[in-house]
C-alpha cells in the first residue's frame, strides 16, 4: 500500500464505488439499480484485494455480486407486473430533510476520521490468508462458527415457511 | 500521498451515508433491501481496513467480515421471503400502501 500504483487503484475503485452507490439510490428504474449494485460490489471486491484480503474478495464476488444481486433482481421481476419505468421513485416530501441528515452524518464522521487518526504501528502482513482464516475459524472462533451454521439453518427454514405460507394448507 | 486508514474509513462512511439516505427516502421494499446491503458493505470495508492497518497478530477482522457476510445472506433470504409474503397478501411492495394491521 505504498507505491503510486496502489494509490491510483484505490482512488479509481473508490470513485467507481461511490458513483455506483449513487446510481443505486438515484436510478428511476429498479433493474438499473440492481445492476449498479453488481458494479458496486465488484469494485468493493477490488478494494479487498488491495487490503490483502483475497479470500474475502472471492467471497464478496460469490455471495454479494453473484447471489444477492441475482436474488433481488429475480424478486423484482416476480413482483412487478407493469412496466419498470419510474419503479424506484424517492419520496418527495422527505428528500430535503433526509439529504440534510445524511450529509451532516457524513461530515461528522469524516471530521472524526480525519482529525483523530488512529495511531498506526507496523502493517499486518499475513501472506496465506486462507490457511490463517481456517485456523481462526475452526480454532478460536469455533463456537461462533457453529452458531452461524445454526443461524443459516434457521434462516433457510424460516424463508421456506414464510414464502410458502404456514397457514394455507 | 500514501493511502492510509483514514481514506478507507471516509469511503466506508460515504457508503454508509448513501445507504442511510436510500433507506429513509425510498418507498419500494426492494430498494430498501439493496440500501441495507450497501450499508453492510460500508461496515465490511472498515473492518477489512482495520484488519490491514492496525497491528494485529492474526486475521480476526476478516473473521468478523465472514460472520457479517453470513448474517447478511440470512437477512436477504428472510427479507425476500417476507417481501413475497407481503406481495401475496397486499398485492404491492410499496410501503406507503402497507398500513393495515389486520393483514
Amino acid at each position: 500500500m505504498n507505491n503510486a500504483m496502489d494509490t491510483v487503484l484505490f482512488y479509481v475503485l473508490a470513485l467507481i464505488v461511490i458513483i455506483a452507490a449513487c446510481g443505486i439510490v438515484y436510478c428511476k428504474n429498479l433493474v438499473h439499480s440492481a445492476l449498479f449494485m453488481t458494479l458496486c460490489f465488484i469494485s468493493i471486491a477490488g478494494l479487498y484485494v488491495l487490503l490483502n484480503a483475497d479470500f474475502l474478495a472471492a467471497v464478496q464476488l460469490m455471495v454479494y455480486a453473484g447471489t444477492v444481486v441475482i436474488l433481488i433482481a429475480l424478486g423484482i421481476m416476480m413482483t412487478r407486473r407493469i412496466s419498470m419505468d419510474r419503479s424506484n421513485m424517492a419520496e418527495r416530501k422527505y428528500t430535503g430533510w433526509v439529504k440534510c441528515i445524511s450529509v451532516v452524518l457524513f461530515i461528522c464522521l469524516s471530521y472524526i476520521f480525519i482529525n483523530f487518526p488512529v495511531p498506526l504501528a507496523k502493517v499486518n502482513t499475513v501472506q496465506d490468508t486462507v490457511a490463517a482464516l481456517a485456523q481462526l475459524l475452526l480454532g478460536h472462533y469455533v463456537l461462533a462458527f457453529e452458531i452461524a451454521a445454526v443461524l443459516l439453518l434457521a434462516a433457510m427454514i424460516g424463508a421456506v415457511v414464510l414464502a410458502k405460507g404456514a397457514d394455507d394448507k | 500521498m500514501n493511502i492510509g486508514l483514514t481514506q478507507f474509513l471516509v469511503l466506508s462512511a460515504a457508503l454508509f451515508c448513501i445507504g442511510l439516505y436510500g433507506i429513509l427516502v425510498k418507498r419500494n421494499l426492494f430498494s430498501i433491501l439493496m440500501c441495507i446491503e450497501l450499508m453492510l458493505n460500508g461496515v465490511n470495508i472498515s473492518l477489512a481496513a482495520f484488519n490491514y492497518f492496525l497491528p494485529m497478530p492474526d486475521l480476526s477482522g476478516q473473521v468478523m467480515m465472514i460472520f457479517s457476510i453470513t448474517v447478511a445472506a440470512a437477512e436477504v433470504a428472510i427479507g425476500l421471503a417476507l417481501i413475497f409474503r407481503i406481495y401475496h397478501d397486499f398485492n404491492t411492495v410499496n410501503i406507503d400502501k402497507i398500513n393495515n394491521m389486520k393483514g
